[in-house]
């Protein structure tokens, strides 16, 4: 009989704790009339970014469409006159893409990144898929700093092999010869 | 105005009354399908429905429109005229047992002197629109929701009836306004405490809510009885177990609480304060309990609670019989 | 009230006519409720209420229920509706129904003769008047109608219990054996 006394007392307990949820705050944000904070590393809408000089990271890689588990990324590699790389379109399909952020992890220029922002619904699908010029910002983004062409070996004009930020001069192997 | 007689003007007024408690039924309950989405709200620390509306109280609105224009879908399969015939029941016996219930010394529908049995017999008639409901839709999550209701309410509307009978003594009346008359002095949830305790799990049980809603149980059955209702015969079955709800704390308010009496406050008033306690007392305990196993609920429904009503009366009966006056 | 009691003897015999002539098991137990009730109707225009209220509450609202439950676990269909059909031939139904005739014959005669003149109507009997009755002049009958379900409930008790191991539900929780046996003993 002991268990119908504990149990009555302990459901009575219950709906007092309930009860005081009345005076709880609530939890919901009213998300239209209410901004919804979100944090800075939040993985939303996808960008290109640019590198404190104001070229474009993207170097065409392919990196972060191999990373991709939807495979919703797609571009090509183009070569300007001074050696650079540049995708000449690149396009992510937004309707499939599920923000999980690899494509961030695997570039290597911090030129693709994500963004804390997912009011991007659309009445037509069509209109979901981002071409290169809706993905590319006038800014470094999140790396403020890191230029890659300025630590990379690759020789582009006005840059030669060795001039790179903490790069040896090539090394002639002829010289080494016995 | 001849024809005005105070026969004819006394039908006419009784007619309005019935049609007024009528609307006031049927409109309480849907208010409260939303009233008890604002209150789950509440006390799971968000809002509930708050865009149709200055604050969601066009939500109701919403809802109805939206239920009278679904596709009221019968499914090849089923019973037709059972399907089509439980959603009325289940509305129709709900809103009858409305009849017995005082609301003030003026207002009220029927006198019957059998009051309280009108409304266990309804509560009987009500088990076919689950039952007939389930089985007519042709489909086994149904059937098992309808067996399981059946079952339940059974079990349940044994002790209800036997709950109420010490009430019935102490008045020594079926009538429901000679039970608010004799509480005048002592409300009888002092002297019918457990009589109290179990016509409330027996109400709940009867409505089918929660928590003991295993006829429905959305996570095991999908809704059981009504899965293959749509459109407005679902909306019955769903207006329906809120009907049910008012009247079972309309009951309860009269029975326990002394319907309309009160100081100060005009009896409506009263009747319909009380009545609305125990309307959110339904939501919270919504909002708190998880649902037992069904075995459990028949075992609690057999052993705990019959052995507790039928002790009640006996003791009840012999309180009576040693204080009659010879 | 006469017309309510015409209007609801006309429906329970319509409904039993439905019961007898139906071929769906549950639509015919449908028509047998709807029978039930409407000779509750008639109780209620003759001044019983109580019998009325009771009518519902027992047959149409609890036994019924069970008739119903046990037809839908069956599971019946097509196959027994076809057999209801073949049972509704009038070599079948010929015999009885004549018997039933003679019978109808019979108590229309005595009604006739006996109650001519007599009109419906009634003082209403109150609950208490039923109890006194029970209670008082009854009350013989009432203990032994009283022994007969103990009798049942002691069998329907012992049929009902299961061996220890198969209670495997009960064991599992966190009171053994507690409750059992105290249900049917604490009322009594």
């Amino acid at each position: 009989m002991k268990w119908l006394f504990t149990g009555t007392l302990s459901l009575l307990r219950t709906l007092w704790i309930v009860f005081l949820h009345s005076f709880r705050k609530r939890e919901t944000v009213n998300y239209p009339e209410q901004a919804v904070e979100l944090p800075p590393r939040y993985r939303g809408r996808i960008i290109l970014t640019r590198d404190p000089d104001g070229e474009e990271r993207c170097v065409a890689c392919n990196l972060c469409a191999v990373a991709c588990p939807v495979d919703c990324i797609s571009l090509q590699k183009g070569e300007q006159e001074d050696g650079r790389w540049y995708p000449e379109f690149f396009r992510i399909n937004f309707s499939r893409c599920i923000y999980c952020g690899m494509c961030e992890e695997a570039c290597p220029t911090s030129a693709i990144q994500l963004t804390p922002d997912f009011e991007m619904s659309e009445y037509n699908r069509q209109e979901l898929v981002y071409e290169k010029e809706d993905l590319l910002i006038n800014g470094p983004g999140k790396d403020h700093d890191y230029h890659f062409y300025k630590v990379a070996g690759l020789a582009i004009a006005g840059k030669d092999k060795g001039r790179a930020l903490n790069e040896q001069d090539p090394i002639d192997v002829k010289t080494l010869l016995p | 105005m001849s024809w005005l007689t105070p026969q004819v003007s006394a039908v006419l007024f009784a007619m309005f009354q019935a049609l007024v408690i009528l609307l006031v039924a049927v409109l309480l309950g849907a208010v409260m399908t939303v009233v008890e989405r604002r209150l789950l709200g509440l006390w799971q620390d968000r809002y509930g429905p708050n865009r149709v509306g200055p604050f969601g109280s066009l939500q109701l609105v919403a809802d109805m429109i939206k239920i009278f224009f679904k596709e009221d879908w019968i499914p090849p399969f089923a019973d037709r005229k059972l399907f089509v015939l439980a959603p009325a029941i289940a509305m129709a016996s709900l809103l009858l047992s409305f009849m017995i219930i005082p609301i003030t010394p003026g207002w009220g529908i029927a006198d019957l002197n059998i009051g309280l049995l009108f409304f266990l017999a309804m509560a009987g008639i009500n088990v076919y629109a689950v039952l007939f409901g389930g089985w007519a839709s042709g489909n086994k999550y149904a059937l098992i929701g309808a067996m399981r209701a059946s079952a339940q309410t059974l079990t349940y509307e044994v002790f209800m009836g036997l709950a109420l009978m010490g009430v019935v003594a102490l008045a020594g009346s079926f009538n429901m306004r000679d039970i608010v008359q004799a509480q005048e002095e002592l409300w009888f949830i002092v002297p019918q405490f457990f009589g109290f305790a179990t016509f409330l799990i027996a109400g709940i049980a009867v409505t089918h809510r929660h928590p003991f809603d295993q006829p429905e149980a959305e996570q095991e059955l999908a809704d059981g009885y009504h899965i293959e209702y749509s459109g407005m015969k679902f909306g019955m079955f769903f207006i329906g177990e809120y009907v049910g709800m008012v009247l079972v704390s309309a009951l309860i308010v009269t029975l326990f609480f002394g319907g309309w009496q009160g100081p100060w406050l005009p009896p409506f008033v009263w009747f319909s304060l009380k009545t609305g306690f125990f309307l959110m007392l339904f939501v919270l305990i919504r909002a708190s309990l998880p649902r037992p196993r069904y075995d459990r609920v028949m075992s609690f429904g057999w052993k705990v609670c019959l052995p507790l009503t039928l002790v009640n009366l006996l003791v009840t009966g012999a309180v009576v019989l040693l204080m009659a006056p010879e | 009230m006469e017309l309510a009691f015409y209007l609801s003897g006309g429906v329970a015999v319509l409904a039993t006519l439905g019961v007898i002539t139906g071929t769906n098991p549950i639509h015919a137990l449908m028509y047998l409720i709807v029978s039930l009730i409407a000779v509750a109707m008639v109780f209620f225009t003759l001044g019983a209420p109580f019998a009325a209220a009771l009518e519902i509450i027992v047959y149409a609202g609890a036994i019924m229920v069970l008739f119903v439950f046990v037809v839908m676990i069956l599971n019946l269909g097509e196959g027994a509706v076809a057999q209801e059909r073949l049972w509704l031939q009038p070599r079948t139904w010929l015999g009885p129904s004549l018997l039933a005739a003679v019978l109808l014959v019979v108590l229309v005669a005595s009604l006739v003769q006996g109650g001519a003149g007599q009109f419906i109507s009634g003082e209403p009997i109150s609950a208490q008047a039923v109890g006194g009755l029970l209670f008082g002049p009854w009350l013989l009958v009432v203990e032994l109608a009283a022994m007969l379900l103990l009798a049942a409930l002691v069998t329907a008790s012992h049929i009902g219990r299961r061996p220890e191991v198969e209670r495997w539900s009960e064991s599992k929780g966190r009171r053994p054996g507690a409750g059992r046996g105290k249900g049917n003993g604490g009322g009594r």
